[in-house]
């Protein structure tokens, strides 16, 4: 789900100058972008749906028994025919009076906003799992990948890199699923009360991010490797494991760091693929099922929910890296 | 001992052992050039590593296989049987991997998926390439543009891209052309800003910079010092797009808004050796290998490429 780094660091770079009276413009700046930017995408995003099956406007009983003539009256009589804009403003009207519309055919006449409250702590809760565990090991397969680049470990890390990134991940978990739950003796799915049937979903999970973390940061440490200042500790006398830890993880991690917050807030999405293998009831299973039983209701809230949960991401990664980074210039270069 | 060396040198170095050279126009020429030549030093670092030598030969035969195999055979890969004697069958003498639970060859299948889905991967990366190399040149070259293209790539970009070839694959009916403009529609603009990255840093790099001082016409600095960089990215990026769109195929599959069921691409037989894996686990084999292959082989082609495009690589 995340987006490629944009090339080196310095790409997304902005410069400062001046003191915290331009931090604070930065901020304000960058937030009524944001507000901007939520505002396109979610009208966007709504616009492309009401292009949605209108058979998925109906529940199955209805689809049953009523003909063409009563199926129009209905949706006359939901708005659902009603100018794009004026659904628009309706939608949001509700959802500030915290009305997200009814499930149809996944859940039928259940409040999405229920079903919502008993889905996202599920995900959540493997989501933090797994981004803990996908930090950990992907922070720290990085760092071995740069103390031994070019040898033996740094190999094999990046043949496990690639095989991640590259196939589909729909085939390796579905193996991980068949096989491994096999050799282990793990729960082939879900059970909430067995909680070794928690183990094999977080580890798929994390799978991904460990890759990402992993490359990422080797690869911004071997840049940094070449500095100065690394230089110069080691010419000090710093052993070498002292300066990668104390010296370059600290300017290494920087670039990564933009997208935690990304990280922090998709715990919540879920990933589609495993929740379906594993029939785990989070969102990501939902947003699955409501579009196999074309469920517009819910495919809408779902997707506008992702869709605005990762602009605000990117929007408190960059507020995140203007703090953390001393070294940070708030104008955007030029390219 | 100092001084008999001296003389020795004297000796040797009398002015009547010497004549001056002819003044050879050609020859002063070709002192001036060295015989480097970007392409080739390309090429030779490319193929240098075996590895390298082994995928290329091995995506290339799975390739001509895929085109070869519907030309030249007679076998339909839709053909179903009604006869159930011959569904689920094990790989055999007539099946080579067996049959389905419908009785389609899975031999015949997974060739005509393999094209399917590296013409539909082939075409996606050629426009996600070709539109964003155009478009990110223009951007570089044109200030005017920004603020319409910056808001464009935030917006496209801030939607998760699984979302968005969700949401577009919902809303249409999804055939191969859908399923092309969901992909397309959303990949220029990543490529658009790559390559507007890329030639900026480029076309004002010292020595472009220097060049233009001199008087180097500007048509002779983009054809001899910014169009070989980008052509290398061109193909690198290519290579790197076709992984990723053969993987949003499988996963559109999965989630059942795909291909057409009855379309034969490696998404739908790797989905339906899927669910029939626990009774017949062959039927899944031959397509999920293949597609394993080719996602790799791409993936490890480009990067390799870009290595290799690096003249700071070269020899």
């Amino acid at each position: 789900m995340r987006a490629e780094l944009p090339g080196l660091a310095g790409q997304r770079a902005y410069s400062i100058r001046g003191g915290p009276e331009s931090l604070l413009r930065y901020i304000l700046n960058r937030t009524l972008r944001s507000i901007l930017t939520v505002v396109i995408v979610f009208v966007t995003v709504f616009m492309l749906l009401r292009f949605m099956p209108l058979n998925g406007y109906f529940t199955d009983e209805m689809l049953k028994v009523s003909d063409e003539q009563t199926r129009m009256a209905y949706l006359r009589n939901q708005g659902l025919l009603d100018p794009p804009f004026s659904q628009l403003w309706r939608f949001v009207k509700n959802l500030f009076a915290g009305d997200l519309g009814r499930s149809l055919t996944v859940y039928p006449k259940v409040p999405i906003t229920i079903l919502l409250c008993e889905k996202i702590p599920v995900t959540a809760a493997f989501g933090a799992a797994s981004l803990v565990l996908g930090m950990t090991l992907g922070l720290l397969m990085g760092m071995f990948m740069a103390r031994y680049k070019e040898r033996l470990g740094d190999t094999l890390g990046t043949f496990y890199v690639v095989f991640v990134r590259a196939v589909p991940s729909l085939i390796y978990l579905f193996f991980i699923q068949v096989w491994v739950s096999g050799v282990l003796k793990l729960p082939l799915v879900f059970y909430e009360d067995r909680p070794e049937s928690w183990i094999l979903p977080t580890i798929c999970l994390s799978l991904g991010s460990i890759a990402w973390y992993a490359i990422w940061l080797r690869r911004f440490m071997v840049d940094e490797e070449n500095r100065d200042y690394v230089k110069f500790a080691m010419v000090k006398g710093l052993s070498k494991k002292y300066v990668l830890r104390r010296h370059l993880f600290k300017n290494a991690i920087i670039p990564i760091a933009i997208y935690l917050p990304s990280d922090i807030l998709f715990i919540i999405s879920g990933s589609l693929i495993i929740e379906s293998l594993y029939a785990i009831p989070g969102t990501g299973g939902l947003l699955t099922k409501a579009i196999q039983k074309q469920d517009n209701n819910l495919v809408q809230v779902i997707v506008l929910m992702y869709a605005i949960l990762s602009v605000l991401g990117v929007f408190l990664g960059d507020l995140l890296v203007a703090f953390v980074d001393p070294r940070i210039r708030l104008t955007e270069d030029e390219g | 001992m100092k001084s008999e060396t001296v003389k020795n040198m004297d000796v040797l170095l009398r002015p009547e052992k010497f004549r001056a050279a002819v003044f050879d126009r050609t020859a002063s020429e070709e002192g001036g050039f060295s015989n480097y030549s970007y392409w080739r030093s390309t090429i030779r670092t490319f193929f240098r590593s075996k590895f390298v030598v082994f995928i290329v030969a091995l995506i290339g035969m799975l390739i001509l296989m895929a085109f070869l195999y519907p030309a030249l055979s007679k076998t339909d890969p839709g053909a179903i049987s009604t006869n159930p004697m011959t569904w689920n069958k094990r790989p055999n003498a007539d099946h080579w991997f067996g049959t389905d639970s419908i009785g389609r060859d899975i031999w015949a299948r997974a060739w005509y998926g393999t094209r399917n889905s590296f013409l539909l991967a082939f075409f996606i990366a050629c426009s996600d390439v070709g539109v964003g190399t155009v478009v990110g040149a223009l951007w570089g070259y044109n200030k005017k543009m920004d603020p319409v293209m910056i808001e464009i790539y935030n917006v496209m970009t801030n939607i998760p891209s699984t979302v968005y070839l969700v949401l577009l694959a919902y809303i249409m009916n999804t055939s191969f052309l859908t399923l092309f403009i969901a992909m397309a529609s959303r990949g220029w603009i990543v490529e658009a800003r790559f390559f507007r990255n890329r030639i900026l840093s480029i076309r004002d790099s010292e020595y472009n910079v220097a060049s233009k001082c001199l008087g180097t016409p500007m048509r002779r600095i983009v054809s001899r010092n910014i169009i070989p960089h980008i052509v290398s990215l061109i193909i690198m990026e290519t290579a790197l797009v076709i992984p990723y769109s053969i993987s949003s195929e499988v996963f559109l599959s999965f989630i059942g808004i795909g291909m057409p069921v009855d379309a034969v691409t490696l998404g739908n037989i790797v989905n339906q050796g899927r669910s029939s894996f626990a009774l017949h686990p062959y039927q899944m084999l031959l397509p999920t290998a293949i597609l394993c292959v080719i996602t790799i082989a791409f993936y490890v082609i480009g990067n390799k490429f870009a290595d290799a495009s690096d003249p700071r690589n070269h020899v």
